[in-house]
């Protein structure tokens, strides 16, 4: 009886839209490669990958193959369990966060309706926010296990720089929270719907542009992308914490690091620049089946992620890197007072102001 | 103490301004001038499509020159094994039998010619020193290889085609 009552379509449903999601999350990832190959090179003055297939676009396929032909070495110094594991969680913390994002609104086929967001947990922006907390638990163990006093250090750095701009970044969210009166991503999203409402804007990016601010800053510093990649200074550190790492356990690292910033970018959109709503959603609604209307949404969703994917790639390769002290200057001097102090606009808007 | 010139610039010690302490209009003047670059011309040559245009007296692949009546010049007096700086050319000598007189200038002749092209370092060394003008420096750029003995040029691979052979 369990069989039968268990509802098989759903779980079906789920497993499709999880399949779904890690493919395109490892496809984008992988094109993000190639886009950060070929936007690097145009501001540069120089063309990108153009050998490898039409205008380059197999050059990840050719890294991917690059990669596993690579001999495979475990340091005979290493704490070999840690040394496997630091990878895999920076790659398993990653991919879980993309399982809240609702990619779409809910479409009807044949009675059922099917939601393009994994979980709807009313924990969500807590959730993402555990999730980053943890990624830093990748790097530490890739620093440590590979018993180098280098790598060890580039992790160090790497843990202090997350976790201090961790705080800036829940602070900001507060006072997003403060906005929204919701921590369900889902909702957040649908409070956004369309684009002008009762006299203004309906994105929170214009309800909180100070806090979009703080949160992209320091999303810049929870990717270790430039102009925060200390832990990864190529010139500095040799290698950071991937060092000693080769083949298939680098090719996580670096890969992991382009997914991270996807689903960034995404919960970036989501909170800040309405997820999947865009102008005039409503006459488009109207206009096609509700299974079309969410093929839309979703694509414009992708279209404002690689936006801002491009707009990470743009401040990489223009600004130069942090030194530590001023990273860590900005984090905890500059980033947490601004952060409070637009909390506590914030509050005092919403009190007299905004009834 | 007097300054030499009226050039000089006494270095702004100033504080920094509110503007400057944000870094934020810092920032979005670098952003216009990376955006400012995507759409400049693109600085690249598609080799082997395109190649660059080299100098007249641009130092590439060695040559062994022959003469007009596709004689070789070569006559294996070794000065330019002494004046190569990284010693990359050998040469083994030999005597021209009567019956080469239309393959040889003189009578001795480099029997076995070889330049390693790994140690060579292009300066054009051996091209100033050779008093028959045997030894130029083409416009070739070096192709790449797999093996180290793959480098070793050989007498074979440096000569020039034989003009009257050429022709037909």
């Amino acid at each position: 009886m369990l069989l039968l009552q268990t509802d098989w379509i759903l779980i079906a449903e789920k497993l499709g839209l999880i399949t779904l999601i890690l493919l395109v999350s490892l496809g984008v990832a992988a094109y993000a490669t190639w886009g950060e190959r070929k936007v690097a090179a145009v501001m540069q003055d120089r063309r990108g990958p153009n050998r490898a297939g039409p205008l380059g676009l197999l050059q990840p396929l050719a890294d991917g193959l690059k990669l596993f032909f690579k001999e495979e070495i475990i340091p005979s110094h290493s704490a070999k369990v840690l040394f496997v594991l630091g990878p895999a969680m920076f790659m398993v913390t990653a991919l879980m966060t993309s399982a809240i994002i609702p990619w779409g609104p809910s479409f009807e086929i044949a009675g059922r309706t099917i939601s393009l967001q994994v979980a709807d947990i009313n924990i969500g922006v807590l959730y993402i926010f555990g999730v980053v907390s943890v990624g830093v638990y990748g790097i530490m163990l890739g620093g440590w296990a590979s018993n180098n006093k280098y790598s060890l250090l580039s992790s160090i750095r790497a843990a202090s720089q997350s976790i201090s701009y961790e705080l800036a970044l829940g602070i900001s969210l507060i006072a997003l929270l403060m906005v929204t009166g919701s921590l369900r991503l889902s909702e957040i999203v649908e409070q956004q719907h369309g684009f002008w409402d009762n006299g203004y804007f309906t994105w929170n990016f214009f309800k909180q542009p100070l806090g979009f601010f703080i949160f992209l800053v320091c999303s810049f510093a929870e990717l270790n992308r430039a102009p925060f990649d200390l832990p990864e200074a190529e010139s500095e550190l040799n290698m950071g914490y991937h060092l000693e790492y080769s083949s298939m356990k680098l090719g996580l690292y670096l890969f992991a690091e382009y997914i991270n910033m996807f689903i960034t970018s995404a919960v970036l959109a989501t909170l800040f620049f309405g997820g999947y709503n865009f102008p005039g959603m409503d006459w488009v609604a109207a206009q096609v089946p509700s299974g079309v209307f969410s093929l839309i949404c979703a694509s414009v969703f992708m279209l404002k992620i690689i936006g801002f994917i491009l707009f990470f790639m743009f401040i990489r390769w223009t600004l130069p890197r942090f030194r530590y002290d001023q990273l860590m200057n900005l984090g905890w001097r500059t980033l947490i007072p601004l952060a409070l102090f637009n909390m506590i606009l914030t509050g005092a808007a919403m009190l007299t102001i905004f009834k | 103490m007097q300054p030499l010139t009226n050039r000089a610039v006494p270095v702004n010690r100033d504080p920094m301004s509110f503007g400057e302490r944000i870094y934020v209009p810092a920032i979005l003047k670098g952003l216009r001038i990376t955006l400012g670059h995507i759409f400049r011309k693109k600085a690249t040559y598609s080799y082997p499509e395109e190649t660059r245009p080299f100098s007249p007296v641009f130092r590439g692949l060695h040559v062994l020159n022959r003469d007009e009546e596709g004689r070789e010049r070569c006559t294996a007096c070794g000065l330019c094994a002494l004046a190569c700086p990284a010693e990359a050319i050998t040469m083994e000598a030999a005597e021209r039998k009567p019956g080469e007189e239309h393959l040889y200038r003189e009578e001795k002749y480099a029997a076995k010619y070889e330049i390693n092209m790994l140690r060579c370092i292009f300066c054009g060394f051996c091209e100033e020193a050779c008093p028959k003008d045997a030894v130029y420096l083409s416009e070739t750029v070096m192709p790449a290889n797999y093996t180290r003995r793959s480098f070793i040029y050989k007498k074979e691979d440096l000569l020039i085609a034989h003009p009257k052979q050429q022709q037909n």
